[in-house]
């Protein structure tokens, strides 16, 4: 600090409260972490933690929980919808730092982020009404007749197309994670410094060559950090999957299959399991999604604060 | 062909590739706000204010309760989350700037902002709901506040580091403490910064359905007693969209198009005080 | 800034002490089966003595689990608790209304009441064995009806729920394999399907998919216009589900006060029975004495005053007898 300002008793009772209230997100998260732990320990007792995260028993009957089925759901939709939004988010990145005219730029980025603003369950509850009967009727039909009979990837379009299903979920999960993985790819694009570009033009390069050779290269880390952050976030989504995803607690190989999202599990489950074991299991499952999402956003942390440092170096 | 003309043509289909993914994403936000448009004004009526929801099956009835519930919800929410954040912030910002428990606190913050909102409801039922006995909404104000606090926290550091050191060092050498110079000079610098993250606060969480399923949980009569479960928007939305009668699912979207208005409306006015503050 | 802050406040402190004490509340939740005929009841209530009853239809599981848990002030049930379970968790129940659990199909040209199904078939449905509308033991009781060869979409309940434990009941009682490999309860591992949110979530998905079957009350079935199916029931007979049907199931029915009522109605001996028939229950915590006299006195205004709702939403109201020997259990238990 420059300068030590003067002391008084009134500034340590404000200094004390300033520090109390910033050491509220501490409390929270060891709170949190300490409450899961807590409630899911008979779980954790009976079932184990390798047991538990391997079994795909989910049978309320016979208390006998796993949580694979819906770590199965949670990382397949993620991953689908990542598939999905990534070129797109990069793509619209790319347009708006690089080709769009000056005059489009402001109003393409404001939709971005007006796109990012919408509450999930507006996503969620517009997928089961308008998506769901597009995806059944159209194209889940279409991708089924092209894609059904063709070797490996056959298993992926079987069984009947209902539009409740992991595949219109992941498309409702990915529309959700565009606005995120485009603003910050945005972000990391526009700190190119215009110099380089300006030389890689001199030398020759076409536009696309200097997107591709120079600015992508240049800002990778930070939209790798941004893609990573968008995982964090679609993987603790809730409401714009659980309309559309059919809680079905088996694990299936085909996109026309319905799923269950730990989210969705919770959502449904949470305030009538039934069963202590029952219940404690769900706390479980809130404690692995807890611990997944915060490992993946504290590594979207580490790449991004390593980007802003490379930056402004 | 020529090396010259395939550099040329692969250039032209990668770009205008680009651009049809900026055309993609703009189509989304138009069909999505065009939907819930074009639905939620065919069932906006001025009954849907006025008048509480009726049995399933009689016609009529609407979301007031849900309406004012919603903003009770929100309102307390931001009396939690606001000073807690702001405080927060400044410690950050200020008594704490360039310690090493600045930083971590600050990163922390940046991960709690995208905790699993579902975690957060699960976390208040332990803690608020089962020990009190009641579903309450005092307890989905917390659930909301506990998402606010590290948005705030996050914007008001950022907000306060932009004012210049030499404004404060300007008012130590007259002799004021602290305290002082913090509330009435850096604060008074940054007040439309923070203003903003303020207002982004609350359209992240007036969107929020997935905290107050346990906590403030639902409820059909108009209440505004926070010691008791409390309607909101979000969770009617659920509810109803979810339902299978004709009428819920209009009311859906008649509270779905009021619910983005709203959050559309905060999120843009936060983005041009930005416009107009910083640039 | 300060005043606009100051203004808020005030705003809202006014607003939530004001109404704070003015009217009473009740809060239960539960069962999603009976909740049209009890949210109806709630608003005629609340016109009348200005209580709020507040029912959020979370499921029979919930029900359990929050009165369990204390978080409300009574809870519902389609799945009647045991004596032992009642007094572990020190809990007392009563039924308030009979109702019927009814396959629903969206299928393409079939009206309500065409497609005849029997135990056995209904159970190979939901154990996914049946896989296609024209298999044999489907087109054999409906040699009439035209089937297509499509995928039967099997929609089931996602949620703790007293209708899946009345009709896994069902199932558990004429289909030995159902028994062994499922169970009954109010969730079990489902074999085969999508699971909705509530009675409400089975029947909106159902609507929305085609060649699919689910199971609702019958309520919802007949508010949202939903193909109900005729089933066969143990006499031998194709029965139409309907207030006489569920009645008839109702009526050999023997509710017990000394095991708190407990009493399931699925596969009920009368000629024309409707064989997925069930009581909904209310359960109460035996100490908050003061809660449940409220919970009561609603009850006690339903019996003088719902039957006729009750009818009209297609429910049995309880007969009298019944009535009587429940206002007997609250008097016992010192809460009327």
């Amino acid at each position: 600090m420059p300068t030590t300002p003067k002391k008084n008793s009134v500034d340590t009772i404000f200094s004390s409260i300033t520090a109390v209230s910033a050491f509220s997100v501490i409390i929270l998260i060891a709170g949190i972490l300490y409450t899961l732990v807590d409630e899911s320990y008979p779980a954790i007792e009976k079932f184990g933690i390798w047991n538990f995260l391997t079994s795909t028993d989910w049978d309320p009957v016979r208390e006998s929980f796993g949580a694979l089925t819906n770590i199965y759901g949670t990382i397949l939709t993620t991953f689908l919808s990542l598939m999905i939004a990534i070129p797109v988010a990069v793509g619209i990145a790319i347009f708006v730092t690089e080709i769009s005219p000056n005059f489009l730029k402001g109003p393409i980025g404001a939709a971005i982020e007006l796109l990012a603003a919408i509450p999930s369950i507006i996503y969620g509850m517009w997928g089961l009404f308008t998506l769901t009967p597009i995806m059944s009727r159209h194209i889940e039909p279409l991708l089924k007749s092209i894609f059904a009979d063709v070797p490996f990837i056959g298993i992926l379009f079987q069984g009947t197309p209902m539009g409740i299903d992991i595949l219109t979920a992941s498309v409702i999960l990915s529309i959700m994670i565009i606005p995120f993985t485009a603003s910050i790819s945005r972000d990391a694009f526009n700190l190119t410094p215009s110099i380089v570009k300006e030389s890689a033009y001199a030398l020759g390069a076409t536009k696309w060559e200097v997107v591709k050779n120079i600015v992508i290269p240049y800002s990778k880390l930070g939209v790798f950090g941004g893609i990573v952050l968008s995982l964090g976030r679609a993987l603790g989504e809730t409401m714009a999957v659980a309309f559309v995803l059919g809680n079905n607690h088996r694990i299936t190989t085909s996109l026309f299959d319905a799923a269950a999202t730990i989210t969705v599990t919770l959502a449904n489950e949470f305030s009538e399991a039934d069963t202590d074991m029952y219940f404690s299991s769900l706390y479980y499952l809130a404690l692995i999604l807890f611990v997944m999402s915060f490992i993946t956003l504290a590594i979207a942390k580490f790449f991004l604060l390593r980007a802003e440092r490379k930056y402004s170096r | 062909m020529t090396r010259q003309s395939r550099r040329k043509i692969g250039g032209f289909v990668a770009l205008v590739l680009c651009t049809l993914a900026a055309l993609l994403g703009l189509f989304w936000l138009v069909i999505i706000l065009g939907d819930v448009l074009i639905h939620g004004i065919k069932a906006l009526k001025p009954g849907l204010f006025i008048n509480d929801p009726v049995p399933p099956g009689v016609a009529g009835g609407g979301l007031r309760h849900a309406f004012i519930g919603q903003l009770l919800i929100t309102g307390f929410a931001t009396l939690i989350g606001v000073p807690l954040g702001v405080l927060g912030g400044t410690f950050l910002a200020e008594y704490a700037r360039g310690r090493k428990i600045a930083l971590i606190i600050s990163i922390l913050s940046d991960i709690m902002v995208s905790v699993p909102s579902i975690v957060i409801g699960t976390f208040i039922y332990a803690v608020l709901v089962r020990p009190l006995g009641h579903f309450s909404g005092w307890a989905g104000a917390v659930a909301l506040s506990v998402i606010m606090v590290p948005v705030v926290l996050r914007t008001t550091e950022d907000m306060l580091s932009l004012v210049p050191w030499t404004l404060r060092e300007a008012a130590f050498a007259l002799g004021a403490p602290y305290y002082k110079v913090i509330t009435q000079v850096v604060y008074r610098g940054a007040a439309t910064g923070i203003l903003t993250g303020i207002l982004l606060s609350i359209a992240r969480v007036a969107g929020e359905t997935a905290p107050l399923l346990f906590t403030a949980f639902n409820n059909s009569f108009f209440s505004t007693n926070m010691g008791q479960p409390v309607a909101s928007l979000t969770v009617t939305i659920f509810q109803y969209a979810m339902g299978p009668y004709d009428n819920w699912h209009e009311q859906a979207w008649a509270a779905s198009f009021v619910i983005t208005i709203f959050i559309l409306v905060l999120t843009m006015a936060g983005r041009l005080i930005i416009k107009w503050r910083y640039k | 800034m300060k005043t606009i802050l100051k203004l808020t406040i005030i705003v809202l402190l006014i607003m939530s002490f004001a109404q704070a004490y003015a009217a009473e509340m009740i809060n239960g939740a539960g069962a999603t089966f009976p909740y049209p005929v009890y949210s109806a009841w709630a608003f005629d209530y609340n016109k009348v003595t200005g209580t709020q009853l507040n029912y959020q239809s979370i499921g029979s599981g919930g029900g359990i689990k929050q009165i369990t848990e204390r978080t409300v002030d009574f809870g519902a049930s389609d799945k009647p608790l045991t004596t032992e379970q009642l007094n572990k968790d020190n809990l007392l129940q009563f039924p308030a209304v009979i109702g019927g659990v009814v396959p629903v199909v969206n299928l393409p040209g079939v009206k309500a009441g065409e497609l005849r199904l029997d135990s056995d078939t209904v159970c190979k449905i939901y154990l996914g064995d049946i896989k296609y509308w024209d298999d044999k033991g489907i087109k054999s009781l409906n040699p009439k009806t035209d089937l297509a060869h499509n995928e039967i979409t099997v929609v089931h309940r996602s949620d703790g729920s007293g209708t899946t434990a009345i009709f896994t009941e069902y199932l558990s009682g004429v289909c030995p394999s159902w028994k062994d490999k499922v169970g009954a309860g109010t969730s079990v591992k489902w074999p085969a399907g999508i699971g909705g949110k509530g009675n409400e979530g089975v029947a909106n998905y159902t609507q929305r998919t085609a060649n699919s079957i689910g199971y609702v009350e019958f309520a919802y079935a007949e508010q949202n216009r939903l193909a109900y199916t005729l089933l066969k029931n143990p006499a031998g007979n194709f029965v139409a589900p309907s207030f006489d049907a569920f009645e008839d199931a109702a009526a050999t029915g023997d509710f017990d006060p000394k095991k708190h009522f407990h009493l399931w109605l699925v596969n009920a001996p009368g000629k024309n029975a409707w064989p997925v028939a069930g009581a909904t229950f209310i359960l109460l915590a035996k100490e908050k004495t003061d809660e449940n006299k409220n919970v009561v006195k609603f009850y006690d205004w339903a019996f003088k005053n719902g039957d006729a709702k009750a009818k009209e939403l297609v429910y049995v109201p309880l007969p009298g007898s019944l009535k009587e020997k429940i206002r007997a259990y609250w008097k016992a238990n010192g809460i009327q």
